[in-house]
């Protein structure tokens, strides 16, 4: 083995100089990101030369400001998750959780489940993973609820298109769902209902030493998430924002609040039961339901949409079947959804 | 020289195959190249997340995509390292 040629060529991306770029980038960013709004005025009036107060000057203005806005804070979040992820892996997370009380391990699932890795594809041996190494049953569905519902790229584009109070909120009901409903899980007693197979099966000690990866190694951690999560899902984000200045420019005002208003009970289960067939990131259907909000949709029932939307997945639930009978998946999908509910009905009670 | 990526075929897995390949055909190495798609084998290597990458019954990475370079160094013929 070459150590020389590793060692030669590794330190050069993330050394002093590395440091000095980032931080110059950061400053530029910052620059750029704090003149958007009067970027985003100059260009609708002055370069296209737009009417003001009419319906296409507020639409084209919306879509000028709010794109580059969420790009730029992806761009940022996304690099800085990325880098905090790496200190994360699921091995670390499961030593954690082993062997954990409920209702302690359910917290802390909930919790590890926002910064531990997690795609859907790895779901089954990290499921398995879990169990065979004495995690409860219901700690690992909090982190299973939590890990896609509570996400990077979600809680950007709440921030970045209702402020910082909704993303908070979304955070923090998404976590206490996540928490709640694996709770439940764990105190009816359905470790039967785990495919046999799967507690039979010898998990062996991961063979691989765990990296422990230096800054340079850290910070491309960064660059890749960037790579891989903006370059995914900027169309989406495009295309929703495009969606949404229609609607902002053209669409009349209250006009959801007859079918999505407060007053239409029946709204939030709808809203549940309709995000469950779709299938989409957090990025495809964020921009659409802030223009749902914008013209008259309730809070709570639009919470209820979303939270159903990116955590309860059909294609999800095929790939659970591996190692859930259909009567857990059946639990599963029916306790997170009552527990989205509830969050709904508040919301739009205290709203 | 025994190459395994272990994934049940989504798209990480079949990039960091296409990796994996890139360095077998850059450093020349005698190779076989399998991918493991059963769960049970997956486990067996104690891995929690996929892609990963098993090289002679080691495991070499777990989750991410090496780049070619860092595969070929495990393949011990390091790309343009003479």
């Amino acid at each position: 083995m070459d150590s020389r040629f590793v060692e030669v060529s590794e330190p050069k991306a993330g050394g002093k100089a590395g440091w000095v770029w980032g931080l110059a980038g950061l400053v530029l960013w910052y620059g750029a990101y704090s003149r958007l709004a009067a970027l985003a005025h100059w260009a609708t009036f002055n370069a296209l030369r737009l009417e003001p107060g009419t319906r296409t000057a507020s639409a084209a203005e919306f879509f000028i400001f709010e794109a580059p806005k969420v790009l730029m804070l992806l761009l940022v979040v996304v690099f800085g998750v990325g880098v905090l992820r790496s200190f994360f892996t699921p091995r670390r997370t499961r030593a954690l959780l082993a062997g954990r009380r409920e209702s302690v391990g359910n917290v802390l699932a909930a919790l590890l489940g926002t910064v531990t890795p997690f795609c859907s594809c790895s779901a089954v041996p990290l499921f398995i993973g879990f169990v065979t190494t004495g995690v409860p049953l219901g700690v690992t569905f909090s982190f299973l609820v939590s890990a896609p519902m509570v996400n990077e790229v979600a809680v950007v584009l709440l921030f970045g298109l209702f402020g910082w109070r909704v993303a908070a909120i979304y955070t923090g009901f998404g976590l206490a769902v996540a928490m709640a409903s694996g709770w439940v899980i764990g105190r009816l007693g359905l470790e039967s209902w785990v495919e046999p197979w799967v507690y039979r099966m010898v998990h062996a000690e991961e063979e691989a030493p765990e990296e422990s990866l230096a800054w340079p190694q850290r910070l491309a951690a960064g660059r890749e998430a960037v790579q891989d999560i903006v370059g995914k899902v900027w169309p989406y984000v495009l295309a929703g924002i495009a969606v949404g200045a229609f609607i902002h420019g053209y669409v009349p005002q209250d006009f959801m609040a007859s079918f999505m208003g407060k007053g239409v009970w029946w709204a939030v289960p709808v809203a549940v039961l309709l995000g469950v067939p779709m299938y989409s990131n957090a990025a495809g259907i964020i921009p659409i339901v802030q223009a749902l909000l914008e013209k008259g949709a309730a809070l709570g029932t639009v919470l209820a949409f979303m939270m159903s939307v990116i955590a309860l997945s059909a294609p999800e639930a095929v790939i659970l079947r591996k190692v859930l009978s259909k009567k857990l998946i059946a639990v599963f999908f029916g306790v997170v959804a009552v527990g989205i509910l509830l969050v709904g009905y508040l919301f739009n009670f205290i709203f | 020289m025994n190459i395994e990526v272990l994934g049940p075929g989504c798209a990480k897995c079949k990039s960091l195959y296409a990796e994996v390949e890139k360095a077998v055909a850059q450093s020349g190495v005698a190779a076989t190249l399998a991918k493991v798609e059963d769960i049970e084998k997956i486990m067996g290597y104690g891995v929690m997340q996929t892609p990963a990458l098993v090289v002679d019954g080691k495991v070499r990475s777990v989750g991410r995509i090496p780049r070619a370079s860092e595969i070929a160094a495990w393949l011990g013929k390091p790309i343009g390292g003479n």
